[in-house]
């Protein structure tokens, strides 16, 4: 080979892969592309905890017997109705007719049975076994008929009914729903190339209302500067849980975008270890929440984006108590609480998973415990090394979590949980709550609940952790909040 | 040569039983629980421990050791903790964009360093050779991730011609696969091609100065035939040692760009892994790597002796 001709090789290498001028534009859009942060594992809610596996397939390829809508409400799904019986014991579900599975078999109320069976059983392997725990057993009435009986009144059954890891899936597709998901959904699985993308398609059949998209792409870009790059470059039409909050102002700047600023039910904490000393003394840990000024972790951390949380419980939930005031910054009154426990020269370690709130929030949190007189000593750990040191080994002193499940007050009343806390008054609210159906009841039992691990300073209760996304301007209908792990995609359209 | 291959086929072998025990010994040390990982931290304890039996973490180490040795030796890889499908399978996905790219850049590096270097050679101190070693020095400092969104913030952002990033799958075609694979791998060739450069202008100087180019260019031929017929060849070893390791470089070190590119390479496959504590793949894939480096190098000692004949000599 000459000089020459190497030097035309060359060339004409980088000519074949960059000179392609740009995509024609389509007239009028029917599909949309999605960003997301994490890629599922699997595509299974049944069988796995990862947010990203209902980000696909909540809504959109599955369906429960009841479903959550954009408000965090309870909707009838699968279910189209129900009947409670006086005892709150038997729940009675009429089914949806005509609905079908994605590979052509009907829905029946055998199904409902089989879901409902296989995710209670012993050998199940649903993260969320303990949302099925009181059932007693499961009938069949008829085809379109489905009897629940539990075995003692459960006021939040419907609720946990709309949960993805409750949805409804067929016996003979069940075992392969981890790499080829089979629903009853307004979309269909397509494609899944791993490690860049899952496409869903429009199901014909769907029992609903049509959806106005014909193919959903969910693309997985977790680097927040090529999720800015592909957002920018067009390749992307939404990315509904935007990783990096530094780069909204220049979305908000730019006409083509618009920015949504939800909420999620992500409450984040300052979690305490309840019974490694000095923390089993409630006067430490109110120090340490009198040392905390929220708003300057909201703002150094998420940009500002963020609402201040003074107890376990998501603000935009109608039960919700503002405790904020209980545990105000206030470094003096935290210094003389640290005197009045004989506490001196403290330090404490403080263990930070991977996201950047936990990183960036956790540092705020040292200089601000600093000030008070405490130190702290800060390990960064990744998530795998959270959950057996922290989660399981219980091996920590402080560390900041989001807990991102919907109404996940109750962990407050599980035994040996990573905090530790436990306590017996705390239990008999959360088992009043449980056997509780009068909704008045219930909400005054969840604002007694509330109220009581803030009085105990359980945790420092920090934010509830925004949920920023963008979108092309044009591209409506996506959920403003999170009330659950979701983007459900049937009633997003292009505007024209 | 027979001799030869086999005393290196059996320290290849000793190398990948070594390798395969410090690997898996790595990986048991780490903390972490894969089931616990997959389950979250609101999951119940029952349907974790059903999990992990499941996934046999149960078993003790030896055994778990040997069941992975004995299942490599049959090409099987086992199965993914977390995607649940054929580690085989995944790995084969990866390596379709991890190889390709790796060539790709590889034969951009290796078509502007050769001319380049050896244009700076024969022409030394000229402004030619000035300006090579200039842009070389620049390509050698700059970090390829940050080369790489330069050339997404022009080519993507700004001039719209690609996509940012991704894959569209070699079913989409070969010119849009080709297509999403060139920003990659410019980036990945900028940094290599300076190096390879200079190592070929050096090692091409050396040559030339080598008594029988005297006698070369005594003969009666001139500069570039000389340098055509005789220095280029013998010039050629410490490039081909470089190509080598640039190869298995670019393998097993393209997860910075893969990510800056989000594309779905090997490199991404580890990192993924290992955060989720899916120790089959990690394991699988690392043992894999091992395995192409020593092969590659392998082939970069058999390409010394054709460019060579007194090596091949030596050893026979």
């Amino acid at each position: 080979m000459t000089r020459t001709s190497i030097a035309a090789a060359a060339v004409s290498i980088l000519a074949l892969g960059l000179a392609f001028g740009p995509a024609p534009a389509l007239a009028a859009r029917t599909d949309a592309s999605i960003g997301m942060q994490l890629e599922p594992p699997n595509l299974d809610p049944t069988g796995g905890a990862a947010a990203a596996i209902d980000e696909v397939v909540y809504a959109n390829v599955f369906e429960g017997l009841t479903r959550f809508g954009a408000d965090g409400s309870i909707l009838p799904a699968l279910a189209e109705s129900w009947e409670i019986s006086e005892d709150g014991l038997t729940y009675t579900f009429k089914l949806r007719s005509g609905a079908k599975f994605h590979d052509g078999s009907a829905f029946d109320a055998e199904d409902v049975k089989f879901s409902l069976n296989r995710a209670r059983a012993d050998d199940s392997t649903n993260a969320q076994k303990a949302l099925f725990a009181d059932i007693a057993s499961v009938e069949v009435v008829d085809p379109a008929t489905v009897k629940v009986t539990l075995s003692k009144p459960n006021g939040s059954f419907l609720f946990n009914m709309a949960w993805g890891d409750a949805v409804i899936v067929a016996p003979e597709t069940a075992a392969d729903n981890a790499a080829k998901p089979v629903g009853t959904g307004p979309f269909a699985f397509g494609e899944w190339v791993k490690g860049d993308r899952v496409d869903l398609v429009r199901n014909p059949d769907y029992w609903g209302e049509p959806v106005k998209l014909e193919k959903v792409t969910f693309k997985f870009i977790s680097d927040p500067t090529a999720a800015f790059a592909a957002m920018m470059a067009g390749d992307l039409d939404a990315y509904p849980a935007f990783p990096a909050p530094e780069n909204l102002t220049q979305f908000e700047a730019d006409p083509r975008f618009a920015v949504i600023i939800g909420s999620s039910e992500g409450e984040t904490i300052l979690a305490m270890n309840n019974k490694k000393p000095p923390l089993d003394d409630i006067r430490v840990r109110q120090a340490i929440t009198h040392a905390i000024d929220r708003q300057a972790i909201i703002d150094g951390a998420l940009f500002g984006y963020g609402t201040p949380i003074g107890t376990h419980f998501a603000p935009h939930n109608p039960a919700y108590v503002d405790l904020t005031a209980q545990s105000a910054y206030d470094p003096e009154k935290s210094k003389a609480l640290l005197a009045e426990a004989g506490v001196s020269d403290l330090t404490l370690s403080l263990k930070l998973p991977p996201p950047s709130y936990a990183r960036r929030g956790g540092e705020i949190i040292a200089a601000q415990l600093r000030e008070v007189g405490i130190n702290t000593e800060i390990t960064n750990v990744e998530w795998a090394q959270w959950l057996e040191d922290v989660f399981k080994g219980k091996n920590f002193d402080l560390t900041v979590i989001s807990h991102t499940e919907p109404m996940d007050i109750g962990i407050y009343a599980r035994d040996d949980y990573y905090f530790q806390y436990a306590d017996p008054d705390f239990k008999k609210i959360m088992d009043d709550l449980a056997n509780a159906t009068d909704p008045a009841k219930r909400t005054e039992l969840m604002q007694a609940a509330q109220k009581k691990i803030a009085d105990d300073y359980v945790n420092a209760y920090l934010f509830q952790l925004p949920r920023t996304g963008v979108t092309n301007v044009k591209l409506k209908g996506l959920w403003p909040n999170s009330p659950t792990q979701a983007n459900d995609m049937t009633g997003v359209y292009w505007e024209e | 040569m027979t001799a030869y291959l086999l005393r290196r086929f059996v320290s290849l072998s000793l190398s990948l039983v070594a390798a395969s025990l410090v690997i898996f010994l790595v990986m048991e040390v780490v903390p972490g629980d894969p089931a616990s990982f997959m389950m979250g931290i609101n999951a119940d304890p029952e349907a974790v421990a059903a999990l992990r039996l499941q996934m046999g973490l149960d078993e003790p180490l030896p055994l778990r050791y040997l069941g992975w040795v004995a299942g490599l030796l049959q090409g099987d890889f086992g199965v993914s903790y977390t995607y649940r499908v054929p580690v085989s399978e995944l790995i084969s996905e990866r390596v379709m964009i991890s190889l390709p790219l790796t060539l790709y850049a590889l034969a951009l590096s290796t078509l502007i360093a050769f001319p380049a270097g050896i244009i700076a050679a024969a022409r030394r101190n000229s402004a030619a050779d000035l300006s090579v070693m200039g842009a070389t020095q620049l390509g050698v400092a700059i970090p390829n991730f940050w080369f790489a969104m330069i050339l997404v913030l022009i080519f993507a952002v700004n001039l719209r011609w690609v996509s940012a990033g991704g894959f569209p799958g070699w079913d989409a075609g070969f010119v849009p696969a080709l297509k999403a694979l060139t920003l990659p791998a410019i980036a990945l060739a900028l940094p290599q091609a300076s190096i390879l450069a200079r190592v070929m202008r050096s090692s091409l100087i050396d040559t030339l100065d080598e008594d029988f180019m005297r006698t070369a260019r005594a003969k009666g031929l001139s500069r570039g035939q000389a340098l055509w017929r005789h220095a280029l060849r013998n010039a050629l070893i410490p490039v081909l040692t470089i190509i080598g390791l640039q190869f298995s470089f670019l393998l097993a070190g393209g997860i910075i760009i893969e990510n800056v590119f989000y594309l779905p390479g090997l490199g991404r496959l580890v990192f993924q892994a290992i955060t989720q504590r899916d120790l089959i793949v990690v394991r699988s894939v690392v043992i894999l790597l091992v395995f192409a480096v020593i092969v590659v190098t392998f082939l970069v000692d058999l390409a010394y002796a054709a460019a060579d004949p007194r090596l091949r000599r030596h050893r026979r």
